[in-house]
């Protein structure tokens, strides 16, 4: 029978089998970023350890840094800094790769990760970091772990690992205009629950997929893990060597030639059988729009929100009860044209180039509606300055957004900046849980053309009704 | 790391699915690079009045009586879901909380637990309903008895309940191993791995 990609990265990857579907797997790469990585190297250094490998463990500055212009160590999380600067030492007692403050390659984990050329096809990643299924897009086995568990990784450059099961989600079809990445991750998570993924690995495959760009597949497998899954792949193919090529980390000459051989080889054979296989034909996605505070509490933007009773299972209903009393929305409501208080256009889900260009096509020309506040935060420096030389930065302050330096920042709420008590979001990241982006604050999931589109209309909106400004 | 073996205490249902680890400590009460202190801020969002405050929410289950004592969390679907931090176990388990049952978790989430001398049992929907409904009717028989050596489950009324964790996970809790060291006693075939590995994908060593 034949092997699934994941099989593949699994057994090329495997030390010893431990039994009971367990292996010790061989880790590549480790990134840390100063909110959770500073505790486990503290920890590891508490305890007399070293890291193993230290060329090959990569650390940046996210989380907890400040993004307004001009930023330095001081941070409005409260004792932020002490994260900063703990990260900092540590990373270079160490001797590891540290994307600082200052370093133009500084930005959020996962967008720095493919962008610099660490995250790879083939490799195995792994980062004290959720959000880690990202690199998947690229063709990289890769998930997040604990605090212990990265402690594991650094010391010993291993992962004790449970076999998961795979599941193969195809996607097939035409994309329909307005229709992003975004929209089809929401759609399965929507459709199949935000536990619908949990114990699995999943490939990605179908027409749609082998269509989308290298940074739609890394929004795609993003949210992997939203939908329960221990994380996402897509298939390396010559998109994404194209991808790679040239990157700072990437193999050059002939390593690059053994390299892209070898990466052929990283896909499902033919007659490979996965444990789950789910087929979504995309012509009938629309895009879509979150009403609740779980990513599964979705709908398409035509849509109504949903009414409880009609839910047949009793803790669903119980969920969406306490949800919409949370977002203070009434069922039946159409969700188009629900008035909102902010917009926000960032987080590793959303806030590459291509995301930016999306959405100041939108905002080309137009202005965020009055009362609205607007943000831009983009993934990384690189991203930034790439924005900036093509002029992307003035259409979206122009159009009346804040224009950031690079972070999590607004993604999540750490006891700093926040959106008001009660406001209502439409935001380009993964999780619309309840205090996520600041205490009370009602969070809308969109893609960030919907963002753009809801911003400008001061409401959640349909962004097929705007016209495109080219 | 803390053993686990068998354990009977009270039992706290609940009964909610998705329950993230954003809800279990909100990021704003990770105040320090610390694994410690942070049992004040478990389920800060739902236990206090107001964000940041400290008046406690009396209609919140672990602020009542006897569950202020639970040792044991009962909990719907995908338990510990979302963001990767593990100081969502560390604060339960400051808390007091040696175990948790629920129908699934969240997967990084269960491997913290296993790490933290936390036991994650998977156990039916249904049988955590009706064990929930036993502690709800009765308070008086709150008591639930998790045995990681039998594998089971004892429910207030006496009834069995057995329960499957991975081997490897099992013998870390029993022992109160540290999986590091039990990693390291392989560090030959780590090192023979490498040195194949550099042969076979010599791009991957920078
Ligand atoms: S952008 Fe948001 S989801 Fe992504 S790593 Fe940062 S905090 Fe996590």
């Amino acid at each position: 029978m034949g092997r699934t990609i994941i099989d593949k990265l699994w057994s090329e990857h495997r030390i010893a089998d431990l039994g009971d579907g367990t292996s010790l797997l061989y880790i590549d790469r480790i990134f840390l970023h100063e909110r959770t990585g500073s505790i486990a190297l503290k920890s590891l250094e508490d305890q007399g350890r070293h890291v193993r490998n230290p060329e090959q463990v990569f650390c940046t500055m996210d989380h907890i840094v400040d993004t307004t212009p001009g930023r330095g160590d001081a941070t409005r999380v409260p004792s932020g800094t002490d994260f900063i600067k703990t990260t900092r030492t540590a990373a270079h007692a160490a001797g590891l790769n540290l994307f600082d403050l200052d370093d133009d390659r500084q930005g959020i984990v996962h967008v720095v990760s493919p962008e610099q050329g660490i995250a790879m096809p083939g490799v195995t990643l792994v980062c004290p970091d959720s959000h880690t299924c990202t690199v998947g897009g690229i063709g990289a086995l890769a998930w997040g772990v604990g605090s212990t568990e990265a402690e594991h990784a650094l010391a010993t450059k291993t992962l004790v690992v449970k076999r998961p099961a795979t599941m193969r989600v195809s996607f097939d079809g035409q994309l329909p205009y307005g229709v992003t990445a975004k929209d089809m991750i929401l759609h399965l998570i929507g459709k199949y629950t935000a536990s619908g993924g949990v114990g699995y690995a999943i490939e990605f495959a179908g027409t749609t997929i082998t269509a989308l760009p290298i940074e739609a597949r890394l929004t795609l497998c993003n949210m992997a893990v939203e939908f329960g899954a221990w994380t996402g792949v897509v298939a390396p193919d010559d998109k994404t060597f194209e991808y790679v090529k040239g990157r700072p980390y990437a193999p050059k000459g002939e390593a690059w030639d053994r390299a892209t051989e070898h990466w052929k080889s990283l896909v499902s054979d033919s007659d490979a059988e996965f444990d789950r296989e789910i087929a979504i034909d995309v012509a009938n996605i629309v895009p879509q729009m979150t009403w609740g505070t779980s990513p599964q509490h979705e709908a398409g933007i035509d849509q109504r929100v949903p009414d409880p009773r009609n839910e047949p299972d009793a803790n669903r209903r119980l969920s969406m009860e306490r949800a919409l009393e949370y977002m203070n929305l009434e069922p039946g409501t159409p969700l188009e044209g629900i008035p909102i208080d902010a917009a926000f256009i960032g987080s590793c889900t959303n806030s590459r180039l291509s995301d930016l260009r999306n959405a100041a096509k939108v905002l080309k020309d137009r202005k965020v509606a009055p009362g609205v506040k607007a943000i831009c935060v983009p993934g990384s420096s690189q991203v930034k300055l790439a924005a900036e030389a093509e002029g992307l930065d003035r259409i979206f302050t122009e159009a009346g957004f804040e224009w950031r330096e690079s972070g999590c920042s607004m993604c999540f709420f750490a006891g700093g900046e926040s959106f008001g008590v009660e406001e209502r979001v439409v935001t380009s990241t993964n999780r619309n849980f309840e205090n996520r982006q600041g205490p009370r604050t009602r969070s809308h999931l969109a893609s960030p053309t919907t963002v753009a589109a809801s911003a400008v209309l001061g409401k959640l909106a349909d962004v097929r009704k705007l016209e495109p400004q080219e | 790391m803390e053993k686990f073996t068998r354990l009977k205490a009270i039992a706290a249902p609940l009964l909610r699915i998705n329950i993230d680890t954003d809800a279990i400590i909100p990021s704003r009460e990770i105040k320090r690079v610390s694994k410690l202190g942070l049992s004040d801020g478990l389920f800060a969002g739902w236990r206090y009045t107001e964000p940041g405050g400290r008046a406690e929410d009396p209609g919140f289950i672990l602020n009542r009586d006897p569950f202020r004592q639970a040792q044991i969390l009962l909990s719907g679907l995908n338990f510990g879901c979302g963001s990767s931090r593990e100081h969502a176990v560390w604060a339960l388990a400051e808390w007091g909380i040696r175990s948790i049952i629920a129908p699934s978790y969240g997967g990084i989430f269960y491997a913290n637990c296993a790490r933290n001398g936390v036991l994650p049992v998977i156990l039916d929907n249904d049988t955590v309903e009706e064990l929930a409904r036993q502690i709800s009717e009765n308070p008086e028989q709150h008591l639930i008895e998790v045995d990681l050596v039998e594998r089971t489950v004892t429910a207030p009324d006496g009834v069995l309940h057995s329960f499957e964790i991975g081997s490897a996970d099992r013998e870390m809790l029993l022992e109160g191993l540290d999986a590091i060291d039990v990693t390291q006693k392989r560090d030959d075939e780590i090192l023979a791995f490498q040195s194949r590995d550099r042969l076979r994908r010599p791009w991957i060593y920078l």
